[in-house]
C-alpha cells in the first residue's frame, strides 16, 4: 500500500500541473494577448476550461491531503520552513479562483469586468510562479528546520536563484500547455493560426526558461545536470521529450488537435520524471545533506492502508466521472439557444 | 498582537468565512434540485428561471467556498504544524474521503452548470442532486474530523507518543454523530432562512411575484423543517457534551460551581474572577434536566476542572445564548409558517409574515457562527481535547500577526465582492427572468 499512496501523490501532482497548470496558462496567455484579440482569447479559453475549472484544482487538494495524512512530517516541515511562499501561493489561489468565477457570473457587465480580468491574469502568473518556487525549494536543499535565525529559517529556504528560475520555468510550461490545448478550441482559422504562432513562441520561451534553470543551478552549485543526465531514466525521458517536441512542432498545424495535446502532456510528464527520478524517494532535501524521504516518513501502516483504500475507492468514482466530463464538453456542440439565456 | 493569538484569530477568521460558503454550497443544490424537478414536471418556466438564478449564486458560493477550503487545508499546517504532524495520520481518514466527495461535487457541478440543453434533462437534474449529496457528505466528513478534536479516539497516548493508530475508529469517534447532525440541520436552517429572507424582501416590494413566490416557498420549507428539528438535535448534542466534555458544558452554561439540582442560566454576563453570573435569569433544576435527563442529578462545574485546563467562559456562554436564542426564534417562525400553510392561507401573502422572514435573514448564519464559537472556544485550552494544548501546536514562525492582517483584508474584500455580486444578481432578475408568459411559452415550445 505504501507504493499506492506514493503513486497517487505523484499522480496528483502531475495532473495538477497538466490540468490546473493549463488553467493557469489560460490566464498567462490572456495577459500576453494584444488588446485587439483579448476578447476572442478570453471567450475561447472560457469555452475550454469553464466546465472543468473546479475539477482541475481538486488535484491540489488530493495532493495536500495525501501529504498530511500519509507523510505528516514532510507536510509539517514544508508548512514551517516554506510558510511564506505557501502563503503567497494561497493568496494567488484565492484571487484567481474567485476572480475567474466572478467575471463570468457577474450579472452586470461593466468596468468591474476589467477589475476581475486584471486580478485573474496577474494571479494566474503569480500562482504557478510560487508552485515552481516551492518545487525548486524542495530540491535545492536550503530548507533548514534547525535554522537559528529568521532569514535562514523562513526566507533563504526558498528565496534563491534556483527556486525562482524553476518558478519562471513553471510559468512558461503552464503557458505552453494552455496554448497547445487551445489550438483545438479555436472557432475560426485566423484564431487557430494565431494560437499556433503563440504555441511556437511559447516553446521558445519555455526553452529559454529551462536554460535559465540550468544557469541558476550552476550558480547555486547544484548538480542539476548530473541529477537529470546522470542516470538512464532521466536521459531517456529527456531524449523522448525532445523528440516529441520536434514531432509536435511539425504536427502543430495538423487537423488532429489531440496529437499535440498528448505530446505536450507527455513532455511535461517526462520533465517531471527526469527531475523526480534522481531524487526518489526523497521529497525534500534539507540543508546539510539530510533528506525527507517518502519511504521513511510514512505514517503508521494502518493509516497508510486506510488512505490507500480511500484513494483507490475514490478513483472508482472520480476517474470515470471526470473522464465523462472531459469527453462531454469536448464533443457536445454548444447549443444554439444557450446564448439567449446565458449572461 | 502575539503570534499565538494571531494564529487563533486567523484560524477563526478562515473557518468563520469558509463555514458560510460551505453551508450555502452544500444546501442550495437541494433547493435547485426541487425547483428543477418542478420545471421538468410542470414545464412552468418560472421554475426553470429560479433554478438558473440560484445556480449562479451557487457557482459564486461554491468557487469562494472551494478556495477558502483549499486555504484551510494549508492553514492547518501553516498555523498548527505540531498538531498536524501528530493528528494528520489519526484523523486524516475523513479528509481523504472528503477529498473524493469534494472532487465528485466539483465534477457534478461542471455537468450541472454547463449542461443545460446538452444532456438528457433527467441526467442533468441528477447531476444537480449529486452536487448536493456529495457536498453534504463533504460537510459531514469535515465535521467528523472536528469531532475527533473534541472526542479523540483511535489511538493510545503513552508518554507523549501516539501509538496503535486506528484511523477508522478515529473517524467514528463519540462526537461525530451529534456534531454532524447538528451542523447539517444548522446548514439547512441557516441557508433556508437566508434565501427565504431575500425572496421575502423582494415579495414585500412586489417585484417579480411569480418568481420570488416559488423561490420563497422552496427555501422556506427547507429552512422551517430544519429549524423545527434542530432543538431535538441540540438536546442530543447537549447531553453528549455533558458526558464527554463537562468543562465545555460548564463554560457554555457559565456553571461555575458543581451542584445538584443545577439551575439553567439564561443570558447574563459571566464574571470569571468572582465566579458568578450577573444579570441572569435562573431556572432551578433545568440544567440538570437538560444535561442528564433528571432534575436532581449533579452537574459538573468549572470548580472541578483544574485551573490551567479551564476554558474561557464569557465567549462560550454568550455565543451559546445567541445560538439558542436565534434557534428558538427561527423555530417560532417555522411554527407560524406551517400554521399558515395548514390553516391560514391568507397569512402567506401578508406583509407581516414576509417581514418576519426578512428580519430572520441573517439569523441562521449568526447562529452558525455562534455555535462554532461555542464548540471551538469551549474546547480551549486544548486543540486535541485532553491530549495536546493549542499553545503547544502553534507554528514557531514569528510575525503571524501580519499574516492575520493580510487574511482579514482579503476575506473582508471577498465578502464585500460576494455581497455586491448577489445584489447585482437580484437586481437583474426582472431583466433576465421576467419574461411575459406568452413569450416564454413561445420561446420554449
Amino acid at each position: 500500500m505504501n507504493y499506492v499512496v506514493i503513486a497517487y501523490l505523484y499522480l496528483a501532482i502531475l495532473l495538477y500541473l497538466l490540468l490546473g497548470g493549463a488553467d493557469f496558462g489560460a490566464g498567462i496567455i490572456e495577459l500576453f494577448t494584444s488588446r485587439k484579440n483579448r476578447r476572442v482569447t478570453q471567450e475561447t479559453l472560457y469555452q475550454a476550461i469553464g466546465p472543468i475549472w473546479e475539477a482541475n484544482h481538486m488535484w491540489l487538494i488530493i495532493a495536500i491531503v495525501i501529504l498530511f495524512v500519509g507523510f505528516p512530517r514532510i507536510y509539517s516541515t514544508m508548512s514551517v520552513s516554506l510558510h511564506i511562499p505557501l502563503l503567497l501561493l494561497l493568496l494567488g489561489i484565492i484571487a484567481r479562483g474567485t476572480a475567474f468565477v466572478f467575471r463570468h457570473y457577474d450579472a452586470v457587465h461593466d468596468r468591474m469586468q476589467t477589475v476581475y480580468a486584471t486580478i485573474f491574469v496577474y494571479s494566474s502568473l503569480v500562482t504557478p510562479l510560487f508552485i515552481g518556487i516551492l518545487a525548486g525549494s524542495a530540491l535545492a536543499g536550503y530548507v533548514d528546520p534547525a535554522a537559528p535565525d529568521f532569514l535562514t529559517a523562513y526566507v533563504w529556504s526558498w528565496l534563491h536563484w534556483f527556486a525562482v528560475a524553476v518558478g519562471v520555468f513553471t510559468v512558461a510550461l503552464c503557458g505552453y500547455l494552455a496554448s497547445v490545448y487551445t489550438i483545438g478550441e479555436a472557432t475560426t482559422e485566423a484564431d487557430r493560426l494565431r494560437f499556433i504562432r503563440k504555441t511556437r513562441l511559447l516553446i521558445v520561451v519555455a526553452f529559454a526558461a529551462g536554460a535559465l534553470v540550468f544557469g541558476a543551478a550552476a550558480y547555486e552549485g547544484l548538480p542539476l545536470i548530473s541529477w537529470i543526465f546522470g542516470n538512464p531514466v532521466g536521459l531517456t525521458a529527456i531524449a523522448l521529450a525532445t523528440v516529441s517536441l520536434g514531432v509536435l512542432w511539425y504536427v502543430l498545424g495538423g487537423s488532429r488537435t489531440w496529437v499535440p495535446r498528448v505530446l505536450a502532456g507527455f513532455q511535461v510528464t517526462m520533465i517531471l520524471l527526469a527531475v523526480g527520478y534522481a531524487h526518489f524517494p526523497d521529497f525534500i532535501r534539507l540543508r546539510g545533506g539530510q533528506h525527507l524521504s517518502l519511504l521513511e516518513q510514512l505514517a503508521p501502516a494502518k493509516t497508510v492502508a486506510a488512505l490507500g483504500w480511500a484513494l483507490l475507492l475514490g478513483s472508482v468514482f472520480i476517474l470515470p466521472a471526470l473522464g465523462y466530463l472531459y469527453y462531454s464538453f469536448q464533443h457536445a456542440s454548444r447549443p444554439a439557444g444557450e446564448a439567449a439565456v446565458e449572461v | 498582537m502575539n503570534d499565538f493569538l494571531a494564529a487563533r484569530s486567523q484560524m477563526a477568521l478562515s473557518l468563520g468565512f469558509h463555514i458560510i460558503f460551505s453551508c450555502i454550497g452544500m444546501v442550495m443544490p437541494f433547493f435547485m434540485a426541487v425547483a428543477h424537478y418542478y420545471w421538468l414536471r410542470t414545464h412552468d418556466i418560472t421554475y426553470k428561471n429560479v433554478t438558473r438564478a440560484w445556480s449562479k449564486g451557487v457557482a459564486i458560493f461554491f468557487a469562494t467556498g472551494a478556495v477558502s477550503g483549499t486555504v484551510l487545508s494549508f492553514e492547518l499546517g501553516l498555523l498548527w504544524p505540531k498538531f498536524m504532524e501528530h493528528a494528520g495520520p489519526i484523523f486524516g481518514m475523513p479528509f481523504s474521503l472528503e477529498g473524493t466527495a469534494f472532487f465528485i461535487e466539483a465534477i457534478a457541478l461542471g455537468f450541472f452548470l454547463y449542461g443545460w440543453d446538452r444532456f438528457n434533462p433527467w441526467f442533468h437534474w441528477f447531476t444537480g442532486v449529486v452536487v448536493g449529496v456529495s457536498g453534504l457528505a463533504s460537510g459531514i466528513l469535515v465535521v467528523a474530523a472536528n469531532a475527533w478534536m473534541n472526542s479523540p479516539a483511535g489511538f493510545d497516548y503513552v508518554n507523549g507518543q501516539y501509538l496503535n493508530i486506528d484511523p477508522i475508529a478515529a473517524m467514528f469517534n463519540d462526537a461525530w454523530l451529534s456534531q454532524a447532525l447538528h451542523m447539517t440541520l444548522a446548514a439547512f436552517a441557516a441557508t433556508g432562512f437566508a434565501v427565504a429572507g431575500v425572496h421575502a424582501l423582494m415579495l414585500r416590494r412586489g417585484r417579480n411575484v411569480a418568481f420570488h413566490t416559488r423561490a420563497f416557498r422552496i427555501a422556506a420549507a427547507f429552512g422551517a423543517v430544519a429549524a423545527l428539528l434542530q432543538p431535538l438535535s441540540g438536546d442530543f448534542s447537549a447531553k453528549d457534551v455533558a458526558r464527554r466534555q463537562p468543562a465545555k458544558l460548564a463554560a457554555m452554561e457559565a456553571h461555575f460551581h458543581t451542584e445538584k439540582h443545577a439551575a439553567l442560566v439564561l443570558g447574563g454576563l459571566p464574571n470569571e474572577d468572582k465566579q458568578r453570573v450577573d444579570y441572569a435569569i435562573k431556572i432551578p433544576g433545568m440544567l440538570s434536566f437538560l444535561a442528564h435527563g433528571n432534575f436532581e442529578q449533579e452537574v459538573t462545574g468549572l470548580d472541578r476542572i483544574a485551573p490551567q485546563n479551564r476554558p474561557p467562559v464569557v465567549v462560550p456562554h454568550i455565543a451559546f445564548q445567541i445560538m439558542v436564542g436565534l434557534g428558538t426564534l427561527m423555530m417560532g417562525i417555522a411554527v407560524v409558517y406551517f400554521w399558515a400553510l395548514w390553516r391560514k392561507k391568507q397569512w402567506l401573502h401578508s406583509r407581516w409574515l414576509l417581514g418576519l422572514f426578512v428580519a430572520a435573514t441573517p439569523a441562521g448564519f449568526i447562529a452558525v457562527e455562534a455555535g462554532w464559537a461555542v464548540t471551538e472556544v469551549g474546547r480551549q485550552p486544548w486543540i486535541i481535547n485532553g491530549v495536546m494544548r493549542t499553545a503547544d501546536a502553534v507554528t514557531p514562525m514569528p510575525g503571524i500577526a501580519y499574516s492575520f492582517y493580510l487574511f482579514t483584508a482579503v476575506y473582508l474584500s471577498l465578502s464585500l465582492v460576494v455581497v455586491f455580486l448577489l445584489y447585482r444578481q437580484i437586481r437583474m432578475v426582472p431583466e433576465l427572468y421576467d419574461v411575459p408568459a406568452g413569450a416564454a411559452e413561445a420561446a420554449h415550445a
